[in-house]
């Protein structure tokens, strides 16, 4: 006897706990390969899993077992030139050995591989981090809303109809209105067979007749639908909070700053987009470099063309209040600056940063800066300290010198705040 | 029949399918094939990885080793660098075979003729089967086992039974009886007698490790006492019994992982055997097929080919060698049987009177019925089949620093090369033969285990010292495992000596 039976069907993913559990146990090797990974992404790159690895030393699953040594005779097929007594070295690595010990990652290697996807990446990159301030506009100027279905109502829209529900209200009414005479029927009728069997009344069994007909003629009466019982969907308007971000990479590209430079600022670039993605629904990136001259200009040209010339950094920050009054509503949009420089700043452009910057930071949830140098106290760094006292909550600035130090940077950046 | 009749082509339909299993369950049943009633479950490659990572269990508990395992396999699939299995079958009644939904007709045609039938006759006759598993019964006990090990994440948190699973996990390969048979399992009286268990345990635990010192009434009691009396082999059975601090729910979850544990050792004992016995009924099936006019040139062709490099053999200065395979070892043997019986040589009368010309069907039956990998070596291979498969024996002694051949595939050598790839499948071979050899009961409790070493053979160091350590996690107190050769202790790995872990 043979039953045949289709699985293909069944819900997918039955593994899905033990590999969390995996992952679970793993996470602190997957973070350090996650941030291990980012070297190589690109800024706009996002809709990528990963591989990650961790050391098989870690996953192993111990078990006792033959090591090497001892005395053993393997059995060997396919010999073509050996007879008794010969000898040969002992090949390394254990070769022909016949007990067939599978390394337990399938592999032999030294790192247990595996693939990631997206979401898990980005929870793995960005554990125990969170946006500042992201409540503050969330809470006001609640000026979007989307229809929500919000159960039913008497009074509607006909496209709105509800077929189903109508039609359930009107079984119920029915029912509920011919119980009565549904009851009385039934027992008139038992009375009527009561009185079939022998010959007897007929007055009384005229009269049952016309009663029944009359119950039966009411029930019919009973209209199959009505006005009361007709229900709408009902929706409602609830309001959005606002989850659109902007987000504006100002970035110097005067001759001071070389290609290493701007690869670090590039990186700190991709992990603050990827953030955002992360917490909202649209983010939309402007890119804005500047030398004496600022400029909007797309990904490849940002990080790409190499400009000289002075540094004036107000150039800058003019064409990002530009830009955000002419295409990005503050109303509507989450404005997140990040600017990366080499700190150099023309000396007499000091006031108008002053002035422009704190323009600037009322309109923008964050603004962060981040100094790639060697040495601190960089003119702009001067600058930009001054505002720390009365924009902190807003404004953050941190050095950065090498790799290393991005990601870690980008942790004491937006990392949750104590308290 | 006609041909017409039979669906053919590349693509199966559910039709196709049961239309073929009908064939081919009544040229089995002509064969006298004794099997279970067979479920076959179509499934896709994701499904096919879940049960790789399971066992083939159509369901378990959960722990993360279960999802390692789904990666490892999800990676190197995606890379290309294996290809799936065509089927899975798992050994319960009724015998559940997992299809592939890309195989082709042909390749489904060949899955239910060696799985459906020739791995379920298998499981259902051969003595090792019969003796250690009950294939009624085993899904209810995973029932309970995944709803108990559930049910103790709830009330003693996840974590907490991680580490107990880990540390059982370790010990699996010495967490079976080889020679009592255990207790058949059902869900009912699996959950009544886990309360009653809990009970007794702890009582009689709480008595083997009463502190308040009772007074010996005779002074020679005092020597006698050894404990456990007798050295036990079966490690996780020892601490589910005897481990002082664990809690009864601790002891249940013990039990679970060794009643898997031993459900699954008869199939590593019989791999050559059942695999060899699989692919002789789906050989002769396929060409009883064939015979009948059911199927066409077209199929047979695509069926040897892939029959054909199943059975594919190596040899072993191959760069691509990966030890003996066990389908062509089996398949050859089954093979050779039945060439022994039908047509013996005077070579095979002199080897084997008993079954020179005897009839092929009842033999073939005996040997599968009677035997496990390391007898059924023992007792059928033929001198014709080393010859065929040029075994030689080559011995490795790590005292010295060559290999050296010790025989091959000639007169002086036939009976050498079967003893030693014979005991190339001897489980004491295989694996280190462990037991809990005693027990400190009036010190410090230390548990001392013995690796007997077989052929000189030590323990792999490094992952002795963390079996240990789990070991240690499940006794509560030091523990000791001690490797003897002739009576003397060549190394020893006591927990307390053991640093903190390395990673």
């Amino acid at each position: 006897m043979t039953f045949l039976i289709d699985r293909r069907s069944n819900p997918r993913q039955k593994s899905a706990v033990n590999r969390q559990r995996f992952m679970r146990r793993y996470r602190g090797q997957m973070k350090q390969a996650v941030a291990e990974r980012l070297k190589d992404r690109k800024i706009l790159d996002q809709n990528k899993g990963e591989k990650i690895s961790v050391p098989t030393r870690d996953t192993r699953e111990p078990n006792l077992r033959h090591g090497p040594g001892g005395r053993y005779t393997h059995v060997l097929p396919g010999n073509e030139k050996y007879s008794v007594g010969d000898r040969f070295q002992r090949p390394k690595g254990g070769g022909g050995s016949g007990n067939g010990e599978a390394s337990d990652s399938g592999e032999g290697l030294d790192e247990f591989v595996f693939q990631i996807n997206q979401q898990e990446f980005l929870d793995l990159l960005f554990d125990e981090m969170e946006l500042p301030n992201l409540t503050k506009r969330q809470l006001s100027g609640l000026e979007e809303f989307k229809r929500v279905k919000a159960g039913y109502s008497s009074v509607g829209n006909p496209s709105n109809l509800s077929v189903v529900r109508s039609m359930r209200t009107a079984v119920a009414r029915r029912i509920a209105l011919g119980a009565g005479k549904r009851k009385e029927l039934k027992r008139l009728e038992a009375e009527l067979e009561a009185l079939q069997a022998p010959p007897g009344d007929e007055a009384r069994r005229a009269q049952l007749l016309e009663e029944i007909e009359t119950l039966q003629q009411r029930l019919e009466r009973i209209p199959y639908l009505e006005d009361i019982d007709i229900r709408y969907h009902r929706h409602i308007r609830e309001p959005v909070p606002h989850s659109k971000a902007v987000m504006f990479c100002v970035m110097d590209v005067s001759g001071s700053m070389d290609e290493r430079t701007k690869g670090l600022a590039k990186r700190f670039y991709i992990l603050l987009y990827l953030f955002l993605t992360r917490n909202y629904d649209k983010t939309e990136v402007v890119f804005i470099r500047h030398h004496a001259m600022a400029k909007e200009v797309d990904e490849e040209e940002f990080f790409g063309s190499r400009e000289t010339g002075g540094t004036v950094v107000s150039s800058a920050l003019r064409l990002m209040g530009q830009i955000i009054a002419e295409r990005y509503p503050v109303k509507e949009w989450n404005i997140y600056g990040a600017q990366a420089s080499d700190g150099d700043n023309w000396h007499e452009d000091e006031s108008r940063c002053m002035d422009l910057i704190q323009q600037l930071l009322p309109l923008c949830q964050y603004y962060s800066y981040v100094e790639i140098t060697e040495r601190g106290d960089k003119p702009l760094w001067k600058t930009y300290s001054k505002l720390l006292d009365q924009w902190g909550d807003c404004f953050a600035m941190e050095h950065i010198t090498g790799p290393a130090d991005i990601y870690p940077v980008f942790k004491a950046l937006f990392g949750k705040q104590q308290a | 029949m006609n041909q017409q009749a039979m669906p053919s082509g590349y693509d199966w339909t559910f039709e196709s399918l049961q239309t073929f299993d009908r064939e081919i369950a009544a040229i089995a049943d002509s064969f006298q094939l004794d099997t279970y009633p067979n479920q076959l479950e179509i499934i896709n490659s994701e499904q096919m990885m879940d049960a790789y990572a399971s066992s083939a269990m159509p369901l378990n508990y959960y722990h993360w080793s279960f999802g390692k395992q789904f990666l490892a396999v999800q990676n190197s699939y995606q890379r290309g660098h294996m290809g799936l299995a065509y089927e899975i079958v798992f050994n319960s009644d009724p015998c559940i075979a997992y299809l592939m939904e890309e195989n082709t007709l042909t390749m489904q045609v060949l899955v239910i003729a060696h799985a459906a039938y020739g791995h379920n006759s298998f499981f259902k006759n051969n003595y090792l089967f019969k003796t250690w598993t009950d294939a009624s019964s085993i899904i209810d006990y995973a029932v309970f086992a995944r709803d108990f090990i559930a049910d103790c994440e709830q009330r003693y948190g996840a974590a907490e039974v991680e580490t107990l699973l880990d540390a059982c996990h370790a010990l699996m390969g010495q967490g079976v009886d080889r020679f009592k048979r255990p207790q058949p399992m059902s869900l009912q009286e699996e959950k009544r007698r886990q309360q009653e268990r809990e009970e007794i345990l702890q009582k009689q635990v709480n008595d083997l490790w009463r502190t308040i010192p009772e007074k010996q009434a005779d002074p020679g009691a005092e020597q006698i006492l050894h404990f456990p009396e007798e050295p036990e082999e079966n490690v996780l059975y020892f601490l589910e019994k005897n481990a002082p601090l664990l809690e009864p729910w601790q002891r249940e979850v013990i039990r679970i992982v060794r009643k898997f544990a031993q459900y699954l050792y008869p199939q590593r004992q019989t791999k050559v055997m059942n695999e060899g016995w699989a692919c002789f009924w789906h050989f002769h099936i396929l060409h009883e097929l064939f015979d009948k006019g059911l199927v066409n040139d077209g199929f047979m062709m695509e069926f040897l080919q892939s029959h054909t490099s199943v059975i594919h053999q190596l040899p072993f200065d191959s760069p691509y060698y990966n030890g003996i395979n066990p389908y062509t070892l089996g398949y050859s043997m089954m093979q050779d049987l039945k060439r022994i019986c039908a047509a013996p040589t005077e070579e095979d009368r002199e080897w084997f009177p008993d079954i020179a010309g005897a009839d092929w069907r009842e033999t073939l039956e005996f040997a599968m019925r009677n035997f496990k990998d390391e007898s059924f070596i023992l007792q059928f291979l033929s001198p014709h089949l080393i010859r065929d498969l040029k075994l030689i024996g080559v011995h490795d002694d790590a005292k010295k620093s060559y290999l050296e051949v010790t025989c091959i595939h000639d007169d002086a050598g036939y009976k050498q090369v079967r003893d030693a790839l014979a005991a190339s499948y001897d489980m004491g071979n295989l694996e280190p033969y462990i037991q809990v050899y005693n027990v400190d009961l009036r010190g410090d409790r230390t548990l001392t285990l013995q690796h007997e070493m077989h052929n000189g053979r030590p323990l792999e160091h490094d992952d002795a010292e963390e079996v240990v350590r789990h070991l240690h996690t499940l006794w509560g107190f030091d523990v000791v495992m001690e490797s003897v050769e002739d009576g003397k202790v060549r190394q020893s790995i006591r927990h307390s000596e053991l640093g903190d872990p390395k990673a």
